[in-house]
């Protein structure tokens, strides 16, 4: 976000490689707890965790979550924030359903294309209006889950169950779900974008320093307006996918997304100052949090000990906490580092 | 504007926006943007609501509905001028009413409840201070923290379950009157002249400006920078925490699973509203109680008038863009 937040100390030394380099342990050491977790869970549970279907149900649940927080990496990448995602995945669930009779790919094209409108607008007042992402998404997400409901006369809203629309959530493909394959494959295609491109490049060097990439003759506007619009879009596929894949959008659809993506964001290591991240770890973070949930469920499923589904929330929290202290550790560890 | 026209006969139409004229024209629609839709909706409701001019409908209904998200509002300011945010204050008074609420039931005093709700309050806002001030966490990722969590811990104080009680005393923030108002206006009204008076007379006040203007400075300057937000964010908990009380004594029953919901979306639009840049540096206790009244105002305006919910919530985002926009800054 753009609460200009000076950084720990002011005392840094090349302040993005030294970020870039913790990312990079940070990622690596996300990934580690996310495979300790799911040995863990293979031991533990036994087969009943590790079978396929278990995988692919966790997969295919995830693979929302996910696409929002594919979007809202890059927008955290240029130094901004999308908060209205949650009401624009709604938005795209309801345009999507209404569309529903024409088939899956006119159904979803339809979502995707309601969220990318939304990001345009958002990207309108950012870059043309120059006023704080974080405001104007808030004004966004009020307004688009008012649109949302009003779309679908305030109730709950299915999907036609005659045409194809509904088949993603029995679709597979090499034994995996299609919605989890498309999933990974636009995170693929998201980190070589961001590795290997030049909007890619150029997203960071937005991030890092918008003012030097506006002298370097980067068109920031241009690459602020694509990130909104490609969150939005985003957003709506994932609102598409909750549609086809339940059957069905409730009026509070999407509450709560835009924050649970952005801690998935964060237990990646992307930080919130911009500049510097990486899709792929963003992709290991929704995979970690929500695994943590399928952990407890089976742990309830042991008649062990009981967790109250209240618990989730604050593990969520918890663990969100441990990642950030981790980070700041990793940080000042390195500052020591260089200024020794 | 009208010292500039030499010749009286210059004929009085609205004077075009030239060069020279037009910051003083935008400084004039970033100060007083949200009290002129606060007097246009008035009017408006003055005129077309029935029974809007009396008591009963403007301080039992649109002050008293304004004062929880007011008085968050403030504590929102302060962080906001620091250059934060706090995301925690809607879980904040959840955990504040559900625990004041559970010592009640458990036989306690009221006063204890009180202090009990209002000590777990200010330690989440130290918990909050401690992420922020002392290891350098972004202020939106830290009270994100306990804003996730936050409500699992208030469900999980009495598993989820309401409860009902019935006691005056402990209840008073919510249904108590002083002088003929309810007390809540009393609260908001006592924490918005406290407010004022610390940001204009004391020397935190002006730290907490000088935080948000330019941290580094402020810090090489000798401004205790880590103690201010300590400070800051402990504040905007304490008044979440009242606000929860309110809530609950509003209710004659806690409810973790609603109490606060949305209050920081709440709050920061008030502040947004007021002008208050989100970039810290500035601050106006009157422009945030002003921002509180608005929105409330606004809100009720499109009920009362039979627009439905969600159109309402499509005009309110649309009122919060443009009040950023006329009151954007000039840089």
């Amino acid at each position: 976000m753009t609460t200009a937040d000076a950084p720990p100390t002011p005392r840094r030394f090349a302040p993005r490689a030294r970020a870039a380099a913790a990312l990079q342990q940070q990622g690596a050491l996300i990934t580690l707890v996310l495979v300790l977790l799911l040995v863990f869970g293979a031991l533990r549970y036994g087969s009943d965790f590790a079978t396929g279907f278990n995988l692919q149900s966790v997969l295919a649940d995830d693979a929302k979550y996910a696409l929002v927080a594919l979007g809202m990496t890059f927008v955290i990448m240029t130094g901004g924030i999308d908060l209205s995602v949650g009401s624009v995945a709604a938005l795209g669930g309801v345009v999507a359903a209404q569309q529903s009779s024409h088939g899956f790919f006119v159904g979803t094209m339809a979502g995707v294309l309601a969220g990318a409108a939304v990001g345009l607008v958002n990207a309108f007042f950012v870059t043309r209006l120059r006023l704080q992402p974080f405001i104007v998404t808030l004004a966004t997400l009020l307004a688009v889950r008012g649109l949302a409901l009003h779309l679908a006369d305030v109730k709950g809203i299915s999907a036609d169950s005659s045409s194809n629309f509904q088949g993603l959530a029995s679709w597979m493909l090499l034994g995996l779900p299609v919605s989890a394959l498309v999933v990974i494959l636009l995170y693929l295609i998201g980190e070589g974008v961001l590795r290997w491109t030049p909007f890619g490049r150029q997203v960071l060097a937005v991030g890092g320093n918008e003012d030097a990439a506006r002298l370097m003759g980067l068109r920031v506007d241009a690459v602020k307006a694509a990130v909104y619009v490609l969150s939005g879009a985003l957003a709506g596929l994932a609102g598409a996918f909750l549609c086809a894949q339940t059957g069905s959008v409730a009026t509070g659809a999407g509450k709560g997304w835009e924050l649970s993506a952005i801690a998935a964001v964060v237990v990646g290591g992307t930080l919130l100052t911009g500049g510097v991240g990486s899709v792929l770890a963003t992709g290991v973070g929704v995979g970690l949090l929500q695994l943590l949930f399928n952990l407890i469920t089976f742990e309830n499923g042991e008649h062990v000990i009981t967790i109250s589904h209240y618990w989730e929330d604050v593990i969520r929290g918890a663990f969100l906490l441990v990642v950030v202290l981790l980070q700041v550790r990793i940080v000042r560890r390195r500052q020591r580092r260089v200024t020794s | 504007m009208s010292d500039e026209v030499l010749t009286p006969s210059a004929p009085p139409v609205a004077p075009v926006p030239t060069a020279h004229r037009r910051p003083s024209w935008q400084r004039l629609t970033q100060r007083y943007g949200a009290l002129a839709v606060l007097v246009v909706l008035f009017v408006y409701n003055a005129v077309q609501t029935p029974f809007f001019l009396t008591f009963q409908s403007l301080v039992n209904n649109q002050l008293r509905q304004a004062a929880p998200v007011g008085i968050v509002a403030l504590g929102m300011a302060l962080v906001i001028a620091t250059g934060g945010i706090d995301l925690s204050v809607g879980s904040v008074a959840a955990i504040a009413g559900q625990l004041g609420a559970l010592v009640l039931v458990d036989g306690s005093s009221a006063y204890l409840a009180w202090g009990a709700a209002l000590g777990v309050a200010l330690l989440c806002g130290l918990f909050n201070g401690v992420l922020i001030a002392r290891y350098g966490v972004q202020p939106i990722i830290a009270t994100l923290i306990l804003f996730i969590a936050g409500r699992g811990i208030a469900q999980l104080i009495t598993g989820g379950n309401l409860q009902d009680f019935d006691d005056p005393l402990f209840q008073f923030f919510g249904l108590g009157r002083t002088a003929g108002l309810p007390a809540q206006i009393g609260v908001w009204f006592l924490v918005a002249v406290g407010m004022a008076a610390v940001m204009r007379w004391t020397t935190f006040g002006r730290y907490v400006v000088a935080v948000g203007g330019n941290e580094t400075s402020s810090r090489l300057a000798g401004v205790p920078v880590a103690r201010t937000k300590m400070l800051v964010y402990a504040t905007s908990a304490v008044l979440a925490g009242l606000v929860g009380l309110i809530a609950v004594g509003v209710n004659s029953s806690s409810d973790a699973n609603n109490v606060g919901l949305g209050l920081e979306l709440d709050a920061i639009a008030a502040v947004a509203v007021a002008g208050v840049p989100l970039t810290g540096g500035r601050m106006t206790v009157i422009g945030t109680v002003i921002g509180a009244i608005t929105l409330k105002l606004l809100q009720n305006t499109l009920i009362a008038h039979g627009i439905p919910l969600e159109i309402a919530q499509m005009i309110e985002g649309a009122v919060i863009l443009a009040a950023l926009y006329v009151q954007r800054s000039e840089r």
